[in-house]
């Protein structure tokens, strides 16, 4: 356990390597949230309560969204990718850890350093310059805290999923696009999945995706109560464990056919 | 003596298609493709023993690297029995990679963009090193290697000669009994080289760490290792001591004329025709070079200075890198 506590603290370091990709990276946040508050205030324009939601749950749902993207989101893919076009994978194959295990480590690494560096600044200075409505339930904040946990943990094992499928095609830059392109859509980081249509909405949860950020999202703002709550975060839970399955498989599979590229 | 690396009838083959040429052979390309399977290491076997020093060599694309690859346990063989340090590398990888070292030449195994010591920290925490093995052995790598410096650099700011000794460093953390090494003097300059090799040699009288290395810089291997394995074509085609290639190949001198005139190679056949010799052109203009059997060397000298008008003479020892290339033109190793 030592050596994957190592390798977040590794990851820290290699985030704050750059000082520009942080400062950038907080104006990012505060541009996106902003955007969207000003989106939302359009369709909102008078109207007290769109599909049971509040104009200020609304913007509150889109911050938060945005600050536990900070956590979940990773680029973890698009380094196993990388390190595959690169032909790099051989160096990691003779260290005596698990891959796929420290680079989730590295997503984690990742993860932690932009919720406290990154989006928890943007946060403060958006909820100055915006109404936000932060619950002061403890147990809200808990249920969240574990909801962002499992979020982050479906979506990389996603990246994971999409970084191994590299092993075989040995370029996948379109299919990466278009995984991330997906998750913005489905998680419901831009528009709550209760705004979709009613078959979307059935079709949707045979899929992964709302356990990413509607889930999280939805129990900040409070607009999952009770029961609704422990659903949620069993769809989690299910699919967290699920995923594993072809992640192992796959895995298999790729390193008995892994071609080391350049030499 | 227990072997550290066992190696029977190992072979790789890789499936890899051919592009057709031109708009159409793309659009081809698309539906279906012409694949071939290409053997890369053909049936090998060898064994090292512990604390051996083996140079492995061969041209681009021979096959060493795919060998080296499958003795650390990146890729999986197509056939054969591999057994490194008394482990099959791809049943055990975690296990066994505790007791390896590896240092690629072309690619770099520290983090880029952090600082040196980040990465041996990191390192050692990856290979349970404890604090005072660390301190002990690492202190004296570093030292030797005259590393002490650059530890608190990134990565990105070390020159190769400078990246390439705290490679070396980092494949040592865990102080492992066999030791790979990829072409680890591509690019170095001849200090950075002897210091490399000086360390070398040391840790393998110190600890008896046997090395594999893959080089094509043959004065390392002059300088290493008692013991060769050449390889062509996914092929051993020699394995044994540096010393007998030498004198079964490397016999006779070579001797370097450089006439005066023009000089044709038919008019030096004729002079020397019952003489044991080989004519071959020189690089610089009106240079020859004759390779001549011992018992020939004073005969082919007075012949052709009594002939010829000279303006230079050489008498060289056949260089080992001269004796492989006659290797590779012939194919094959014989006697």
């Amino acid at each position: 356990m030592d050596k994957y506590m190592e390798m977040i603290r590794i990851r820290f370091l290699m985030m704050l390597a750059y000082r520009t990709n942080y400062y950038t990276g907080i104006l990012i946040y505060c541009i996106n949230i902003g955007a969207y508050y000003f989106l939302w205030s359009a369709i909102y324009s008078g109207k007290s309560s769109i599909q049971g939601m509040s104009i200020e749950q609304m913007t509150t749902y889109v911050a938060v969204s945005w600050m536990a993207r900070a956590f979940y989101f990773n680029n973890i893919d698009r380094e196993i990718a990388m390190e595959i076009k690169e032909g790099k994978v051989a160096t990691e194959l003779i260290r005596p850890y698990s891959y796929l295990g420290m680079k989730t480590m590295q997503g984690l690494g990742e993860g932690i350093f932009r919720l406290l560096f990154l989006s928890l600044p943007g946060v403060v200075v958006t909820a100055l310059l915006f109404p936000l409505h932060f619950s002061m339930n403890i147990t809200t904040w808990m249920y969240f805290i574990l909801s962002i946990t499992l979020s982050f943990i479906i979506n990389s094992e996603l990246n994971l999923l999409a970084g191994v499928v590299t092993f075989f095609t040995l370029n996948n830059e379109g299919l990466l696009r278009a995984k991330r392109f997906i998750i913005d859509l489905f998680s419901g980081l831009i528009l709550p999945i209760s705004f979709y249509p009613d078959w979307a909405q059935q079709a949707m949860k045979y899929f992964p995706f709302q356990g990413i950020s509607y889930i999280p999202s939805m129990i900040f703002t409070e607009s999952f109560q009770g029961q609704a709550i422990i659903n949620g975060l069993m769809f989690q839970l299910i699919w967290s464990v699920i995923l594993l399955i072809p992640i192992q498989v796959l895995w298999k599979l790729a390193k008995k056919q892994l071609v080391i590229q350049g030499g | 003596m227990v072997n550290a690396i066992e190696v029977e009838k190992l072979r790789k083959e890789f499936k890899s298609y051919s592009s057709r040429s031109g708009l159409m052979g793309a659009f081809r390309d698309l539906f279906t493709r012409n694949y071939k399977t290409i053997r890369a290491v053909n049936d090998i076997s060898f064994t090292v023993k512990q604390g051996e020093m083996v140079g492995y060599i061969g041209e681009n694309g021979a096959g060493k690297s795919t060998t080296i690859k499958m003795l650390t346990g990146i890729l999986t063989p197509t056939s054969g029995k591999v057994l490194v340090n008394g482990m099959n590398p791809h049943k055990e990888r975690e296990t066994f990679v505790q007791t390896i070292g590896v240092v690629f030449g072309q690619r770099s195994q520290l983090w880029w963009d952090i600082a040196v010591q980040e990465s041996f920290r990191l390192l050692k925490k990856v290979y349970r090193v404890s604090d005072q093995d660390y301190k002990e052995h690492m202190g004296h790598v570093i030292e030797t290697l005259d590393i002490g410096p650059l530890l608190d650099k990134p990565v990105r700011k070390l020159s190769l000669g400078q990246r390439m000794r705290c490679e070396l460093a980092a494949a040592l953390i865990h102080n492992p009994p066999l030791l790979f090494l990829d072409e680890p003097t591509i690019g170095l300059d001849v200090l950075v080289k002897l210091k490399i090799r000086e360390f070398l040699k040391e840790i393998n009288q110190k600890y008896n760490t046997t090395i594999l290395l893959t080089t094509h810089d043959i004065s390392d291997i002059e300088a290493l290792c008692e013991r060769v394995i050449m390889l062509d074509e996914g092929k051993i085609i020699y394995d044994g001591s540096l010393q007998h290639l030498k004198e079964n190949w490397g016999e006779g001198k070579q001797i370097q004329f450089t006439f005066s005139k023009e000089v044709t190679d038919g008019e030096l056949g004729a002079l020397t025709s019952d003489l044991q010799v080989e004519w071959r052109k020189g690089e610089q203009a009106n240079s020859w070079v004759a390779h001549v059997a011992p018992a020939s060397i004073s005969d082919v000298i007075n012949r052709v200075v009594t002939r010829y008008e000279i303006q230079d003479i050489n008498i060289h020892e056949i260089a080992t890198e001269e004796i492989i290339r006659n290797i590779y033109e012939e194919g094959a190793v014989h006697g």
